[in-house]
């Protein structure tokens, strides 16, 4: 497996805090790597240089072959780093096939055309039609997004994450705030879009990262503690108690 | 189509577009003349409405400021005709390129900021305007400019009727314009920046841009008003574009139903239609009362407000 994003010795300082500690973590083509750490741990300061929202001290974020780590966000977005946020965020007035098929216009880039109808666009419609039954929501189209229900509009976050079609897809807690019913949907659907793009989740549900990981790290204080598989990760002493342990999971 | 034709409000539309075409016709028929003058303010007044409704229903942008299109198109027409020159292939582009300049450099200085600034900057830049033409004295300053009318060859804008239907073919145009801009990729992402600016953002939009065509658009249209008011009365002055213009434009806009494609019309109809007839009705009841016609406005907002957020477009939607 060739890795498809390497960080490397990333540092992150906020005044006197390090949040980020020297990590190195990467991912390869078609991995879903889970990121977990307690609350404060630093995933989503690593996200946010991942993704270019923060700029790191120092280390090398290298993504598909070319250094990026001095590359604006949306310059990261078009090599193919898709994110979904923390914080639900879809345009809640206009139907779910709408939210895909913009986010399908901001990837194809043609939003200065005032006359032709997207209404009457086949090929747009079919598409975002088909976006939306690659996460379970295809009886969904014409609902306004604000009509989902949570964990449904996490799944349209998905949808419109992977309408750019990403390599690789950062989420960052998919399944918060979700019942077990819905953390179980949203498994599934992460794991028939692993087929697509690699993926960095980050995750505080442990059922949903034994259940998809390829590999974990553990983050704890910053520092990145141990990187293995599920059954390494359980094992591990250290992890044990440093994490899972305090946790109880 | 047939479907759509079974909706009230989609009656209601069509039977008040073929009023309105027939307009003349009627007025000449009953010998009305002074409804044939009417109906051309509602029909100038609708054109900076829809573009009006444009920004503000479909793009959240809340210009306070869109009068100022009404005096630009109608000085440039104006100063052009004091200065000798009447043909209308000249003065109008030349106001349309001046308004389109204006919009450009407000909309550039104004759309970098949000809410109350937005509307306080558009109004400022506004009353710029005013001013300026106020302190015109070459042009008639406070009291105005009598102009004669752009001369086309082809028509002839002296001509009540002739106008009328000029003017009811370019409101038939922007209509459709920006109707059809309305379910555009532009307006998916006009509407879309109204309702999620960061997401939009974040999906990497270029709002600003997106944001900054539309107001040049909309600036386009009201300019086009602004001529069309200036032949209407021969005559041009600040009044034409007072805060208080840019006011009520906003009041047929969200009377008529903000981001509703024909609103507007609605809205421009309602409004002078209660000018007309509560000025006299008010005047009957104590003679200069008629002058506070626009206190029957507060009520009906409040109304619209409270229980119609839709405007008089939600009045008319098909119940199931
Ligand atoms: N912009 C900032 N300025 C200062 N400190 C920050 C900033 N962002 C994060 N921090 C701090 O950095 C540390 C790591 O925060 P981060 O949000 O990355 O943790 P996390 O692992 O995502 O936590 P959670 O599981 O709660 O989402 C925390 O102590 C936080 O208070
Ligand atoms: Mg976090």
């Amino acid at each position: 497996m060739t890795a498809l994003l390497t960080a490397d010795r990333l540092v992150k300082r906020f005044g006197g805090l390090i949040a980020t500690d020297n990590v190195s973590i990467d991912v390869a083509d078609g991995e879903i790597h889970a990121l977990i750490g307690p609350n404060g741990a630093g995933k989503t300061t690593l996200v946010g240089q991942l993704t270019g929202n923060l700029a790191p001290d120092s280390g090398t974020i290298r993504f598909a072959g070319r250094d990026v780590t001095h590359l604006p966000t949306h310059a990261r977005v078009r090599l193919g780093l898709g994110r979904s946020f923390q914080i639900t965020s879809v345009l809640r007035e206009f139907s779910a096939l709408d939210n895909v098929a913009l986010a399908l216009q901001a990837h194809d880039g043609h939003s200065f055309r005032f006359l032709a109808d997207v209404r009457r666009d086949r090929a747009r419609r079919a598409k975002a039609q088909a976006g939306l039954d690659a996460v379970g929501l295809g009886a969904r189209a014409t609902t306004p997004a604000a009509a989902l229900s949570h964990g449904e509009q996490r799944q349209l976050e998905i949808a419109m994450a992977m309408a750019g079609e990403p390599k690789l897809l950062l989420l960052d807690e998919p399944m918060a705030g979700m019942g077990a019913e819905e953390s179980q949907r949203m498994v599934e659907t992460l794991r028939g879009l692993k087929s697509r793009c690699g993926m960095l989740l980050i995750e505080h549900d442990m059922d949903a990262v034994f259940a998809l990981a390829d590999r974990i790290t553990v983050l704890v204080y910053g520092r990145a503690l141990f990187c293995g598989t599920p059954d390494e990760i359980r094992r591990h002493p250290e992890v044990r108690q440093a994490y899972l342990g305090e946790d109880g999971a | 189509m047939i479907e759509r034709l079974k909706q009230p409000r989609a009656i209601v539309t069509a039977l008040l577009l073929v009023l309105l075409a027939v307009l003349p016709l009627l007025t000449q028929a009953f010998d009305q003349r002074y409804l044939l003058s009417v109906g051309t303010r509602i029909v100038i007044w609708s054109i900076a409405a829809v573009s009006l409704n444009m920004i503000l229903g479909y793009g959240g942008l809340v210009s306070f400021g869109h009068a100022a299109f009404f005096g630009i198109g109608g000085y440039a027409v104006g100063i052009l005709s004091a200065e000798g020159i009447q043909s209308g292939w000249i003065q109008w582009p030349v106001a349309l390129a001046v308004s389109i300049a204006w919009a450009t450099l407000v909309g550039a200085l104004s759309l970098r900021t949000r809410g109350v600034y937005f509307i306080m900057i558009t109004l400022a830049f506004a009353q710029l305007v005013y001013y300026l033409a106020s302190g015109l004295e070459g042009y008639g300053g406070d009291d105005g400019l009598n102009i004669s009318r752009s001369r086309f060859g082809i028509i002839d804008l002296r001509d009540k009727a002739q106008f009328y239907w000029l003017c009811f073919a370019l409101l038939c145009g922007t209509l459709w314009f920006c109707g059809r801009l309305a379910h555009s990729r532009f307006g998916y992402v006009l509407r879309g920046a109204k309702s999620n600016e960061l997401r939009m953002t974040a999906l990497g939009f270029p709002v600003f841009q997106v944001r900054l065509v539309a107001c040049i658009i909309a600036g386009a249209f009201g300019g086009l008003a602004g001529i069309l008011l200036a032949n209407e009365g021969a005559y041009v002055s600040p009044a034409m574009m007072s805060w208080v213009k840019s006011g009520d434009l906003i009041v047929i806009v969200v009377l008529g139903g903000i981001g509703v494609r024909f609103g507007p019309l609605y809205g421009a109809v309602v409004f002078f239609a209660l000018e007309e007839l509560l000025k006299p009705f008010l005047d009957l009841l104590h003679k200069g009362w008629g002058e506070y016609w626009q206190l029957a406005f507060g009520p009906l907002l409040v109304i619209v407000a409270l229980y119609a957020r839709g405007g008089m477009a939600s009045l008319l939607r098909a119940r199931e």
